[in-house]
């Protein structure tokens, strides 16, 4: 037994001096290309949070050029400390964005930004830049089209009676369901608004479970926010009932109930940042998506036909929030 | 409010729900019982749950068959299940381990391939609720008992076949002897890794079958992970019915109907902390144990390999 | 003689090898599934040990990725020898980490040594009390402990989740619309200190010098030898006089308790705060199941579980590496895991055969050696509890 733990400790280094050896390659980054990388909670196809970070680099992507703008991806980093780990690792490579997209990486953020002066950080969401002036915060408004989706939701309601599927109450899942709360009880008083917390990011069974649950209750509108809401969707076509998404469009899951997506383009904010490195600011500054600089877009499912009065006043919540004369959090 | 509680609506919700959110449980804990009556623990069943869920899924969207799907789950299950067995029984792996790493590999291997072959979530249109002439129109107890897809019903009679397999037949008597004194079934003839190889591979189809039951028939879409735990709930179901089928169920039942309840507590606006109400099924099923006191030996040679000549 | 101990010198290197070549083993199926990706293989391990290994960085992330698996392998050794499974080493790391944060976030004046001395010390009965419980309701009420550790790492998550995002949220947070569940930071004076200048702290050194304590505490006291006793014979036990209720529930408090001092370290030597995304993985990495890993790879020795913890700390580190790298599915570093699992645990019957081969000699050359009295010989080797 002793033998067995020495040999292992032995094999061990000499692991390590092969890596030594080998490892050590330096990247240079033409100056040129902006490289950025990110790091994701979740998967990029999530249809959610992970999803609306991805699709915006992409777009940023087709825009700019392949051979103007690279950028690379740590997804499903739930780990709080494996994250640290590849921000740390990134920073060292020389990028010139690294994106934590997930307000749970901010103190591994606060605590490595420091060491990389010369490299831009961006954290999200959130509004706090430690301030550091090599960190950029972003947040979404989650609460506007929230607020919009919720004035819909009480117009089209016959029941009175709405339903919301949420992971934990906390962040911009939290934003959006206040947002969505303050709209429908702003445009139908008497109207219900029941929320359900499922305690989890992933647990598509009990998502399902609790919209089924919402439907007992009598709730004839749906909306949730974070990946396992995808079972509670099934669970409302099904039942007939109509869902409103938000982060990522929804809609491909259930064309015939979805009536809209509160969808993040977070290429608003991202491009405002680029920019700003590419003069030699490289943070200091938080930035909002909001309906107003179209970070953040409600976008109507074409498939569904939205009667005219729904879709005049939806329009009127998004003016009304835009021009400052309806507070989405009360 | 709590009153709230106590109305048709609800009750029936909650028996309903619970009913339908047992299915899955009752799959994976049904092939874990089993395996375990013939001395092998499976903690891999999440692992097996994930691979049949997709495999039902992508055969479903794909072919636009939900009983190739069906088939599919099973299939991709026994072969998790006939892997397991292999490292269980031919190189004796240490059980709970092995299990973890067929965990893992599943997890991943269902991830990736949901990544590579389908790319983003889709959904099928799945079993339907079979309306049962009469049955289902009778108020309450039809809407309780008799809205239901066939995989539900699958999962009872299931239970009373396990029942029935392990207690009125010859191969019952074998996996529980084979589980109990593999050294006398032995003796007696009977092939102590033939039928450990038969309720290990029967319970990773089972498991598959359960994954299918989420992935075609409860909730019609595949996610990365989405069975998010269930597994090991099962395997734990197992342990609470004491290796008894219908014990087994109820424990399931439990379960589900306990975690429906919570979700009508949210509903409701009673005010409890949502974090509270999620930990309710949990906590109650720990006390149910510790209330009825049923001190049910584990089968003898749980977890342990067995060699012949020794 | 020379013979004999050459063979015998050649077979425990075979021993200690074999995981090394499971570990190969995996990696040639995980070159496969890469190469189907698109991706070259070479480049991706090169990349893994890189990540590992590569620099002082790299090496400081591997150990303190490894600190918690030694943590909780540690309590593993204990109660898996003591015939108790734990698998609610999740739940007893949360529980340890949520009651050491209280502690540091309730006295934040406190002097930083005094701090993280009651702080490991809170952390560690934090995890015995979450132990326990299962340890007692195994003993006194005939519940499994595979089904009451499972129902309790569940809920620790949700007591984590209502904590932080209630009676111990960050004040900032608090005022903040999208409150986000996490602690204020501890104060800086209660950061565990680091060995040099890395991420590498302390709390990897207390998890090594308590390998060390834990082997002491099996093979060279009552204690440890009472709950290895029931481990292997309750009846036996029993007939000597142990009380075989209280082992089992010692087996899992101390089980427990090692998990909670893991969750403790976790906070004050790497985190500084707690944050939940809502899974218990957010926080623990997984180490509640990788402990119980590392621990039967270190052959449920405490010092054997120093290196396995070390190796699969190097493995979990290096291959988040190799997913940056080749921008692969992290999925894929999931199967792998999967893959190297089943790949060593099944790999250990040629160690136990050769192990069996060896007391069959060694049995058949005392029996000789009877007729002719042998010399002193090293009468612990076998006390020292290879399984």
């Amino acid at each position: 037994m002793k033998h067995l733990g020495k040999i292992l400790i032995l094999l061990t280094v000499a692991v390590m001096l092969l890596a030594g050896c080998g490892g050590g390659e330096e990247e240079v980054a033409a100056p040129e290309v902006f490289r950025v990388a990110v790091v994701m909670p979740s998967a990029i196809n999530d249809l959610a949070f992970s999803q609306s970070m991805y699709d915006a680099l992409s777009a940023i992507q087709a825009e700019r050029g392949a051979d103007k703008f690279e950028f690379v991806y740590s997804e499903s980093m739930f780990v709080v400390d494996d994250a640290a780990a590849a921000i740390r690792d990134y920073a060292s490579q020389g990028y010139n964005l690294i994106i934590a997209h997930g307000s749970q990486y901010g103190s591994s953020l606060q605590e490595i930004a420091p060491e990389f002066p010369e490299t831009s950080f961006a954290w999200g969401t959130t509004v706090d830049t430690f301030g550091l002036d090599n960190v950029f915060a972003y947040e979404a408004r989650a609460e506007e089209g929230g607020y919009v989706m919720g004035v819909m939701a009480a117009m089209l309601s016959e029941s009175g009676i709405v339903g919301v599927v949420g992971p934990i109450e906390t962040g911009d899942a939290k934003l959006y369901v206040d947002g969505f709360t303050a709209g429908v009880t702003a445009t139908k008083g008497e109207a219900q608004v029941n929320a359900n917390w499922i305690g989890s990011f992933s647990d598509v069974a009990l998502a399902s479970e609790a919209a089924q649950t919402h439907i007992g209750a009598g709730a004839d509108i749906l909306t949730g926010t974070a990946q396992m809401v995808v079972g509670a969707i099934g669970v409302a076509e099904e039942n007939g009932v109509l869902w409103f998404g938000t982060q990522s469009s929804q809609t491909s899951l259930a064309p015939s109930i979805v009536v809209a997506n509160q969808v993040y383009r977070w290429e608003v904010v991202l491009k405002e940042m680029i920019s700003l490195i590419e003069g030699q600011t490289y943070g200091g500054q938080s930035f909002l998506i909001t309906l107003e600089n179209g970070g953040l877009e409600v976008e109507f499912n074409s498939a569904y036909a939205l009667p005219d009065e729904v879709k005049t006043a939806a329009q009127a919540a998004i003016d009304g929030i835009v021009d400052g004369s309806i507070d989405p959090l009360p | 409010m709590i009153g709230n509680l106590f109305t048709e609506a609800v009750l029936v919700g909650i028996l309903a729900s619970g009913i339908r959110l047992a299915t899955p449980y009752l799959y994976a804990a049904i092939g874990e019982t089993f395996s375990q009556r013939s001395g092998v623990l499976n903690l891999g069943v999440e692992g097996q749950m994930l691979i049949g869920a997709f495999a039902a899924f992508f055969v479903s969207f794909t072919t636009g068959s939900l009983w190739l799907g069906l088939l599919a789950a099973i299939i991709s299950g026994l072969l998790m299940g006939l892997a397991m067995a292999f490292v269980s029984i031919n190189l004796q792996a240490e059980q709970g381990i092995s299990g973890i790493g067929f965990y893992l590999f599943g997890l991943g291997l269902s991830d990736l391939l949901f990544q590579k072959m389908l790319g983003t979530v889709e959904t099928v249109s799945g079993f339907r609720p079979i309306y049962i002439p009469y049955l289902s129109d009778i108020p309450i107890i039809g809407d309780i008992f008799f809205n239901q897809n066939i995989l539900v019903y699958g999962a009872y009679l299931l239970v009373v076949a396990a029942w029935f397999v392990l207690n009125k037949t010859t191969i019952g008597l074998k996996i529980k002897a084979v589980g109990e004194s593999p050294e006398a079934a032995d003796s007696l003839g009977v092939s102590v890794a033939r039928v450990r190889y038969f309720t290990v591979i029967l319970g990773g189809g089972l498991s598959g079958l359960a994954g299918a039951s989420l992935s075609i028939a409860l909730l019609n879409v595949f996610q990365q992970n989405m069975t998010s735990g269930l597994g090991f709930i099962a395997v734990a179901l197992v342990y609470f019915g004491g290796w008894r089928p219908f014990a087994v169920m109820g424990g399931a039942l439990l379960f589900s109907m306990v975690n429906s309840l919570q979700l009508w507590v949210q509903v409701l606006n009673i005010p409890i902390p949502s974090d509270f109400a999620v930990m309710m099924p949990y906590v109650l099923t720990i006390i149910a144990l510790v209330i009825t006191v049923q001190r049910v030996r584990p089968p003898s040679a749980l977890t342990k390999p067995f060699e012949r000549g020794h | 003689m020379n013979r004999k101990r050459q063979s015998e010198v050649v077979s425990k290197l075979m021993d200690a090898l074999l995981p090394v070549f499971a570990v190969l083993a995996a990696l040639a199926i995980g070159a496969v599934m890469l190469i189907i990706l698109g991706a070259n293989p070479i480049e991706a391990f090169g990349a893994l040990l890189e990540g590992a290994f590569g620099s002082a960085n790299a090496l400081a992330d591997t150990v303190v990725k490894a600190t918690p698996l030694l943590l909780i392998g540690l309590g593993i050794c204990i109660s898996f020898r003591g015939n108790v499974i734990n698998i609610g080493g999740e739940g007893q790391m949360i529980i340890g980490a949520l009651m050491a944060t209280a502690l540091g976030l309730a006295f934040p004046e406190w002097p930083g040594l005094l701090m993280i001395t009651l702080a490991m010390v809170v952390g560690f009965l934090g995890g015995a009390v979450w132990g326990g419980i299962p340890g007692a309701l195994k003993a006194y009420f005939g519940v499994n402990e595979i089904l009451s550790t499972i129902m309790m790492n569940a809920i620790a998550v949700q007591l984590m989740n209502f904590l932080l995002a209630g009676p111990m949220i960050d004040p900032v947070q608090a005022g903040k619309a999208s409150k986000i569940p996490q602690t204020a930071r501890l104060s800086n004076a209660f950061d565990l200190p680091r060995l040099i200048p890395t991420r590498l702290h302390l709390g990897a050194l207390i998890a090594v010098i308590l390998a060390v304590v834990v082997y002491i505490l099996l093979w060279r006291t009552t204690l440890g030898y009472r709950i290895r006793a029931v481990g292997q014979n309750q009846d036996a036990s029993r007939y000597a006089g142990i009380d075989v209720k209280r082992q089992v529930v010692l087996a899992l408090l101390l089980s427990g308790a090692f998990a909670g001092l893991a969750g403790a370290i976790q906070v004050f030597g790497v985190n500084h705060r707690m944050i939940t995304d809502g899974s218990a993985t957010g926080f623990t990495g997984s180490a509640g199941f990788n402990g119980i890993v590392a621990a039967l790879f270190g052959q449920l020795h405490p010092l054997g579980t120093i290196p396995a913890s070390f190796l699969f700390g190097a493995l979990l580190v290096g291959a988040n590496k190799l997913q940056r790298v080749v921008q692969v599915p992290s999925a894929v570093i999931t199967a792998l895991n999967g893959l190297v699992v089943i790949f060593v645990v099944s790999s250990e019957i040629w160690r136990r055969r050769r192990e069996t081969k060896r007391r069959t000699e060694a049995t058949f050359e005392m029996e000789i050696e009877e007729l002719h009295p042998p010399p002193a010989q090293d009468l612990t080797a076998n006390e020292e509890g290879v399984s």
